[in-house]
């Protein structure tokens, strides 16, 4: 079995299983006075500030959620939220076309519902936003934004953003950038005390820690308006019992997503580079998406385009043989739609039905790579002649 | 147990199943692997804009359809996908029952998705990516003869026999599709009982019915939709305007319902749908007497084997669950022609008249014209 799609989900690293597991046997409510939720709270508070050191961030700036998809809705909503309520003219929304559907449907819902006005922003062929087009978006009419939202690393092809650069930009504009970073924690430097972000999304299942889990690292001087209201807990700003065995299991997989980073980018990277050689020498006419330059993309993604295939065909041959890799793409009803990705890198859509996404963990082997080599070829001969349906 | 081995062949098969999200299919698949071949389900997604949810018995192809049909596919072990042929099944299906309608003919879309859909767009596809075989819930038998040829009977069980909607497929589609269900001689309930047995959740799923593109059962509705409304008269046989309609598209031939004619015939008798001119407008009503047919030609033949030559005695299905009628049929210039040795009644164009020799189906075409007993005794 090679399981090449640990951009959907990498296995639990055993440290994170141990500790999570220690603490589901422990009673105790981290919102409690008594004994039993000191001892809570204390397991919690001591998960903030390894995942807080993780990230380079203050510990008050962790707030956990229920994985990426909650702090995606949090930031995007409850930013444009506090910001139009400060100042109704502020309705713009500026947010790459590439986005994870986490924030491009909370995006365009508060266009539909909110009436934010939605803008996307340009990409280049490789996914990526140049500063001087959110510059120009923002310029535009900066007392109208109400916050921009740029995602680190993309799920699909990998491109990394100019991080950095996006958030100056709009600090000479005072208006506040989020980022999605659930790809590219463990796979990049990702630092948020000098990323110049107001907020960024993090999750625990893609770095080896639990399903479940999440946090919105957000800047102190940033209050979004809560999406679940209750008792409180997270600055107010995200309530609900905190899940005491899910955060220390994270915190663990923080930590040693950030130690290892160098030596997983170093050898999964080089797996990766394997990989994107092979799949090439099989089938030269397949299309390396994203960007080229291994040092502008995450380096255990690679996706292809495999022109005249249908990527659900690709997908069963290699499913039938142990390989289990993505199209990459989202469904609707469980079929496969174009990736809004590839479609925003100017992709012919035909061509776009043809993709298939290889993403690398901490479990790969030599073996992985050399499984797609003997399969890829044939695979796409066969897929090929089933053609586009 | 009554499960039999699906099809008799020494080796195991590649097999696409497609599924519905309904019990049949679900148990074929189950069956198609317990027979020791290597299944993977398939759930066809033929509507670009999927209903969230079931309503009753109609339609199918909804979102709850596609979890039904991986959860089955989920407890008999086998992969599954989706694949979307909503396009094709718009292009070949919904768009051919819209203008068949729109020609004052009566389709029969299931027949048309098996031809066009099933095994054809799922069955290359299929093929391509290196399965032997389509599999699917219908009950229907497929006889391997000695000489390798195969033949599509009758199911064993005449109350559920579906091979009427089957009769279209050709030697090269019946070379590819399993029917496991086709030699089971059970009824309903213990299908569903051998699902239960199976673990399968659909055993208590409701069957669907009606037409599955069209959600809410109403095909005057979807007609109206789509062609938009036509006012025209409705007349009877000596041409005097009886009453009006919204659209000739709208009718059936035979049918009696839903004509709201306000004025009643002169002999009292109820009146149904003869005849419908799309050309015109109009609809024609008359006696049931006046529905009698003594002869037919229909176009489009398919066979199941070689296409017979000279005369020859079949009896015939003029409809889904319709009764078997004796008749003498030969092939002349590509067209079929037809004559009943008892007049039927009832007779639409459109659909499909399948042959059968005993149980075998012999092929089918499309219903173009009739004959009318009427008529024929003032020619």
């Amino acid at each position: 079995m090679a399981y090449l799609d640990h951009a959907a989900t990498t296995p639990m690293l055993p440290e994170a299983i141990a500790a999570m597991t220690a603490q589901l046997a422990v009673t105790g409510n981290a919102s409690s006075l008594h004994a039993a939720g000191r001892r809570a709270r204390r397991t919690v508070e001591e998960a903030r500030e390894t995942l807080a050191e993780a990230l380079g961030a203050r510990p008050s700036e962790v707030v956990f959620t229920s994985g990426g998809t909650e702090a995606d809705n949090l930031a995007v909503k409850g930013l444009y939220w506090a910001r139009r309520d400060a100042d109704p003219a502020r309705v713009r929304v500026l947010a790459s076309p590439v986005e994870h559907h986490a924030v491009l449907d909370a995006v365009d819902w508060l266009g539909e519902h909110e009436g934010a006005t939605v803008e996307y922003l340009p990409v280049d062929a490789h996914g990526r936003v140049h500063p001087d087009a959110l510059r120009a978006a923002v310029a535009r009419d900066p007392g109208s934004v109400a916050l921009a939202t740029v995602m680190w690393a993309n799920n699909e092809i990998g491109t990394l953003q100019p991080v950095r650069e996006l958030a100056d930009v709009c600090a000479e504009f005072d208006v506040p950038l989020h980022a999605d970073a659930v790809q590219a924690f463990g796979q990049v430097p990702v630092d948020f005390g000098t990323s110049g972000l107001a907020a960024m999304t993090v999750s625990g299942h893609k770095i080896g820690g639990p399903y479940g889990i999440g946090a919105l690292l957000l800047g102190r001087a940033h209050s979004p308006v809560p999406v679940l209201h209750g008792g409180g807990q997270e600055r107010h700003v995200r309530s609900g019992t905190l899940d005491v065995p899910a955060v220390a299991a994270f915190a663990v997989a923080g930590r040693l997503a950030a130690e290892r980073r160098e030596r997983f980018a170093r050898d999964v990277g080089a797996l990766r580079d394997e990989l994107v050689a092979a799949v090439r020498a099989a089938v030269p006419e397949a299309i390396l998406g994203g960007d080229p330059d291994p040092g502008g993309r995450l380096p255990a993604n690679a996706h292809f385009t495999f022109p005249g295939c249908e990527g659900d065909s690709l997908l069963l041959l290699l499913d039938a043989q142990g390989i289990e890799c993505s199209t990459g793409s989202a469904c609707t009803a469980g079929v496969a739609q174009p990736s809004h990705v590839l479609l925003a890198t100017g992709t012919d859509p035909d061509l776009a039905r043809g993709t298939l996404r290889f993403s690398l963990g901490h479990t790969s082997t030599q073996a992985d790579v050399d499984a797609v080599a003997a399969a890829i070829g044939p695979a796409v001969a066969r897929a090929r002649s089933a053609g586009l349906s | 147990m009554t499960s039999q081995t699906p099809q008799r062949t020494s080796r195991p098969l590649r097999v696409l199943a497609a599924m519905s999200g309904g019990v049949d299919s679900a148990v074929a698949a189950a069956r198609a692997a317990e027979a020791g071949h290597d299944v993977t389900g398939v759930h066809l997604a033929l509507s670009a804009n999927p209903q969230s949810f079931r309503t009753g018995a109609r339609g199918c192809c909804t979102i709850e359809d596609s979890r039904d049909a991986r959860r089955a596919a989920d407890v008999i072990g086998i992969p599954f996908y989706v694949w979307d042929l909503a396009e094709r099944f718009r292009e070949d299906v919904v768009e051919d029952f819209v203008a068949e309608y729109e020609a004052g003919r009566t389709p029969n879309p299931c027949l048309r998705c098996n031809e066009k859909i099933k095994f054809a767009a799922l069955l290359d596809k299929a093929l391509a990516l290196g399965f032997d075989a389509v599999c699917t819930g219908h009950y229907a038998q497929v006889i391997v003869n000695e000489d390798g040829t195969r033949e599509l009977h009758r199911a064993s069980d005449m109350a559920k026999d579906q091979s009427y909607v089957l009769g279209v497929l050709d030697d090269r589609q019946l070379a590819h599709a399993m029917f496991p269900l086709g030699d089971t001689v059970t009824t309903k309930d213990e299908i569903r009982a051998e699902a239960e047995r199976r673990g399968l959740a659909v055993a208590k799923k409701p069957d669907s019915h009606d037409i599955c593109f069209i959600a809410d059962g109403d095909t005057q509705g979807f007609l109206a939709s789509r062609l938009g409304k036509a006012e025209g008269d409705i007349v009877d046989e000596s041409g005097e305007v009886v009453g009006t309609h919204e659209g000739a598209y709208g009718f059936t031939i035979g049918q009696r319902k839903g004509l709201r004619i306000g004025t009643p015939a002169p002999d009292g008798k109820p009146r149904y749908v003869l005849d419908i001119s799309p050309v015109n407008n109009t609809v024609t009503v008359g006696p049931a007497a006046s529905l009698d047919v003594t002869a037919l030609t229909a176009v489009k033949p398919r066979w199941c084997g070689a296409a017979p030559s000279g005369p020859g005695a079949y009896t015939a299905q003029l409809r889904a669950h319709g009764d078997e009628t004796p008749v003498t049929a030969e092939l002349v210039d590509g067209e079929l022609r037809v004559s009943f040795a008892e007049a039927v009644r009832g007779v639409a164009p459109g659909q499909a008249i399948v042959l059968y020799d005993g149980t075998r189906v012999v092929g089918s075409a499309t219903i173009a014209s009739t004959t009318r007993a009427a008529t024929a005794a003032l020619a």
